[in-house]
């Protein structure tokens, strides 16, 4: 039951709201009896079982009868692919994923046909979802009618161990909650932060968790005579600090490590006079300038931005939850211009070129000149920072902000990267620097580059992929759902203590929790642009790390995306 | 038969197109709005006449505008013309003869609220009326009369419930025709998001004639207390049905005589003041005025004056099941004691003795909890049956 009209009399007297009277308890007994008419009482067998509104709503306003007796709606079960499972008897007829896809997702191809008892919620010619962030549904979905395919009938939520941490499928740093069974993930659910992701979460960020599952180290190898084998710790760790000792070493942070464990190598390094690199896509991002790599601006200004230049980003992949917040600000009439490969954003672009000459351009002609007072954002991918030129697209970008006031974001694609950036794990001159002339590279769960062959290698990892295939000795190590550890997205969070006092004395906006620091700091003087396109950061949205590249879910949906031909995948 | 002999076209009827309306010194009055109309002379002008909306809701239309006018603008004008209401086909009689009065009622309204664009939501199943729309439109437009663009055809697809306003507006915004909560009212969030003047297509029509003729057409008839105009949709049991333009005050008998009677064989025995969401009245309320206000007491209401009348061979819970059938097939689905209750109803009323206590209940919470006015009207044929014809159910 809803108030029809909350808006004060017209002399200001606040309208008085009966919440439990005779009249409202009928009204709901008897709208609780509309709805119960046609919903299945399947509660036992049903997954929204003990976390389901309409159950909430019958046990508390029901009543214990229904005077009707008529047989209940039936309606075909629609096949929305392999993530959302559903049972249309059950639909109560909400429209809440209607809203939601065509509304925050931005793929208008849910809807409801048919009139009065005949409506019916359905995809358009029985279509699949084209939407990185179609979980939400589930969530949305008051009832039973949409459930989590892959996680059905496996636990009941009161089962469930909850547990509150942050996503790391992405640089964003979603709020979500993951549920664990004995010592099993069974499912990742958002949680509320609206200066983050407001409820969402992606699909790769909630459906990755099969993935922790497989293809798990779970013992130290060492390779002897070309061949990993399996050894004991002792072992290893024997072979490790051999490698270690007294040899030039380079330590590489890779995309799903925490602040904590990229500090800690950094310290075991620095004692041996090693090098450390975090930019391993080569990114041009300036060291110790959180400005420059971070930028100026919060996730939150997105909202009320009203021009937004997207600078060499497919945002819609490289982070779908940022992207609807994009998308909200163009519905709120942002005006949203795109330098880079061409893509369909869920919303409508001004595509001002592919490439640098494009942005030279705008800042020839000034993007946004003479409406200096709106509030505008310039939002940078790695794809433009990846190339020898990227510390001169990012100052041009930089100074293209300042000069119209914009706030500036540099939308990461891995989680570890500004973590690691904060506490300086870089090299003067690159990745090349610091490889050069490398007798060991400790690799922290550095899987989406190719190591040259030389250097002894440790690798320390969750996942058995192209990094432990590289491997001379492999630390099995864990992945971010067992292990305490700080993500930096442009909000750090905190949660342990010890090495952390040392983190916080270097890098003090490490234990201000919550709080988005203030980066302020003048670009550099632009150096010369080169002339290409920038180039995709991402090229395959489901299989970006190792987790998700273990997950036969992901595998199953970067195929299914392949083969649909899909633009969000092949770009 | 038709495919094979070609005739698919609707055919066209005489009608007054722009050259005639000229000759009779047609749009002469909005052209003087344009160049020194006095918003409030000509809203007091409507006052003065007293025109009501005549979708059914009877809104004085004078002071719609007026709070559409004091509204941000960009504004927006949709007309409905939608005439869904069974029974009712008011408009299209004016729209086959006099298409231009209606239009220049348009512009007028138009002009009013200094809407930046005039949509017309015309019901698809009146194929001659677009094309007359589509032609005299473009005549419009020829003649300098209007910008072209400035107004928009819009066809329905044949949905009941886009004949109410809100659900309209949705249609029109390309969405599925969904009712709206209020508030907001259209008037202040209407058609994507601005304010909108809704009207009818028959108020624009007499807007046209008032401001022409003088409010003395409308407020010089008098008849048993009421005053004005009303164009009754006839149809049903009389020898002849039709559009017919009555006195407002006029009775059921009076509406019958004038349609020349019962049919040969028929004994007067109920009707329909103003289509099925006004419910069955019985014979023996012969003495009522069919005007706004008048029917209220009766559980009733005159709509869109869409008089359907019945005879000792219709059955009277035949008519409210089959009322009640076209409401479940029309319920637009959003809210739940419509959609769920119009189903519901239709299966209760289907037994031999109507449940009445659960009847009643039932529309009870049809009419408190429903969105809109068709799911809190649609208890209006059970209970008046109820009521009048309990000897049938």
């Amino acid at each position: 039951m809803q108030v029809k009209d909350m808006r004060p009399f017209p002399d200001g007297t606040p309208p008085k709201v009966f919440t439990k009277s005779p009249m409202v308890k009928k009204a709901r007994e008897g709208v609780m009896e509309f709805l119960l008419i046609n919903h299945p009482l399947d509660c036992p067998i049903c997954d929204q079982g003990g976390e389901c509104d309409l159950q909430d709503q019958a046990m508390a306003y029901g009543v214990d009868f229904s005077r009707f007796r008529e047989p209940k709606r039936a309606s075909e079960d629609l096949n929305l692919g392999p993530l959302v499972e559903t049972h249309m008897t059950r639909c109560i007829s909400c429209t809440r994923c209607v809203r939601f896809t065509s509304e925050v997702a931005g793929v208008a191809v849910m809807g409801q046909t048919g009139r009065g008892e005949d409506a019916e919620i359905t995809t358009y010619l029985g279509a699949l979802i084209e939407s990185e962030m179609q979980g939400n549904i589930v969530d949305l979905c008051p009832v039973g009618a949409l459930t989590n395919k892959p996680y059905a009938f496996t636990a009941r939520p009161w089962e469930l161990r909850k547990t509150e941490t942050v996503d790391v499928m992405d640089a964003l740093g979603s709020n979500i909650r993951v549920d664990v069974k004995g010592r099993e993930v069974m499912r990742i659910l958002p949680r509320n932060h609206d200066g983050v992701n407001e409820e969402w979460i992606s699909d790769k960020t909630r459906y990755v968790w099969d993935g922790l599952r497989r293809q798990r180290l779970d013992r130290p190898y060492l390779r002897v005579d070309g061949r990993l084998k399996p050894v004991s710790w002792a072992e290893a760790l024997a072979a490790a600090a051999a490698a270690l000792k007294g040899r030039r070493v380079a330590a590489l942070a890779g995309d799903l490590a925490p602040v904590e464990a990229i500090f800690a190598l950094r310290e075991l390094v620095a004692g041996h006079g090693g090098r450390t690199e975090c930019r391993l896509d080569g990114a041009a991002l300036p060291a110790g300038d959180r400005a420059g790599y971070v930028g100026t601006a919060r996730i939150e200004d997105i909202d009320t931005a009203e021009r937004i230049l997207l600078v060499g980003t497919n945002p819609r992949i490289e982070a779908p939850v940022l992207n609807a917040r994009i998308r909200k600000a163009w519905l709120a009439g942002a005006e949203v211009t795109l330098v880079g490969p061409q893509a369909d954003l869920t919303y409508d672009v001004h595509h001002a070129g592919p490439g640098r000459v494009a942005l030279a351009d705008l800042m020839a002609k000034g993007w946004e000149k003479g409406i200096a007072d709106r509030r505008s954002l310039v939002i940078v991918g790695h794809g433009a920072l990846r190339d020898a030129d990227g510390a001169a697209v990012l100052a041009t970008a930089r100074k293209l902000a300042d000069e119209t006031q914009s706030g500036l974001l540099l939308l990461h694609t891995v989680a570890a990267r500004v973590g690691a950036m904060d506490v300086g794990f870089t090299t003067e001159g690159g990745l090349t620097a610091a490889l050069d002339g490398a007798e060991t590279v400790y690799a922290l769960g550095v899987d989406e580059i190719d190591i040259p062959a030389g250097p002894f290698v440790i690798y320390q990892g969750s996942h058995g992929d192209r990094g432990a295939h590289r491997a001379d000795v492999i630390l099995p190590a864990a992945a971010w759902t067992e292990e305490n550890g700080l993500f930096v997205n442009t909000l750090p969070f905190d949660s342990l203590a010890q090495l952390r006092r040392r983190l916080v004395a270097e890098v003090p906006h490490l234990a201000r929790i919550d709080e988005v620091p203030e980066n302020a700091g003048a670009a550099p003087a632009a150096g010369k642009l080169g002339a290409g396109d920038f180039a995709p950061a991402i090229r395959d949205f489901w299989l970006t790390n190792p987790i998700a590249r273990a997950s036969p879910l992901m595998g199953e949906m970067a195929s299914l995306w392949a083969a649909r031909g899909l633009k969000v995948a092949a770009e | 038969m038709a495919i094979s002999a070609g005739d698919i076209h609707a055919r066209i009827p005489q009608y007054e197109d722009l050259n005639l309306y000229m000759k009779r010194s047609g749009y002469d009055v909005y052209n003087n709005l344009c160049r020194q109309g006095d918003f409030e002379a000509v809203q007091q002008k409507l006052l003065d006449a007293g025109i009501r909306g005549l979708g059914g809701a009877g809104f004085p239309t004078g002071r719609k505008w007026a709070f559409v006018r004091a509204e941000p603008g960009p504004r927006y004008l949709a007309v409905n013309g939608d005439e869904g209401e069974p029974g009712t086909f008011k408009d299209r009689f004016y729209l086959e003869r006099y298409p231009h009065v209606f239009l220049e009622g348009m512009l007028i309204a138009a002009w009013a609220v200094e809407a930046e664009r005039c949509f017309i939501y015309m019901r698809d199943e009146y194929p001659a009326v677009l094309e007359i729309l589509r032609r005299e439109i473009a005549a419009l437009e020829a003649a300098g009369l209007v910008v072209p663009g400035y107004i928009e055809l819009r066809r329905g697809a044949g949905a009941y419930i886009c004949g109410e306003e809100s659900a309209m507006i949705e249609s029109i915004e390309g969405k599925r025709g969904l009712p709206r909560h209020r508030p907001p009212f259209v008037a202040q969030v209407g058609l994507f998001g601005r304010p909108t003047l809704v009207n009818n297509v028959e108020t624009l029509y007499w807007v046209a004639r008032v401001l022409r003729e003088g409010p003395e057409i409308l407020s010089g008839v008098e008849k048993n207390g009421r005053k004005g105009l009303r164009s009754y949709s006839v149809s049903g049991r009389v020898a002849q049905p039709g559009v017919y333009l009555l006195p407002a005050g006029s009775t059921i008998r009076d509406i019958i005589a004038v349609a020349g009677g019962m049919a040969e064989g028929h004994v007067f025995k109920a009707y329909q003041p103003g289509g099925p969401s006004s419910g069955l009245l019985p014979a023996t309320l012969d003495d009522v005025p069919l005007d706004f206000d008048t029917l209220q007491p009766h559980g009733s209401f005159i709509g869109s004056a869409a008089v359907v009348v019945l005879s000792q061979q219709d059955s009277a819970r035949a008519a409210a099941l089959n009322m009640l059938r076209f409401f479940e097939d029309e319920s637009c689905g959003q809210c739940t004691p419509c959609r769920t209750g119009c189903e519901k109803a239709v299966k209760l009323m289907q037994a031999p003795r109507w449940d009445r206590d659960l009847l009643e209940d039932l529309c009870q919470t049809m009419a408190d909890a429903s969105i809109c006015g068709l799911g809190q009207a649609a208890p209006n044929p059970i209970r008046l049956v109820m009521r009048h014809f309990p000897d049938e159910v």
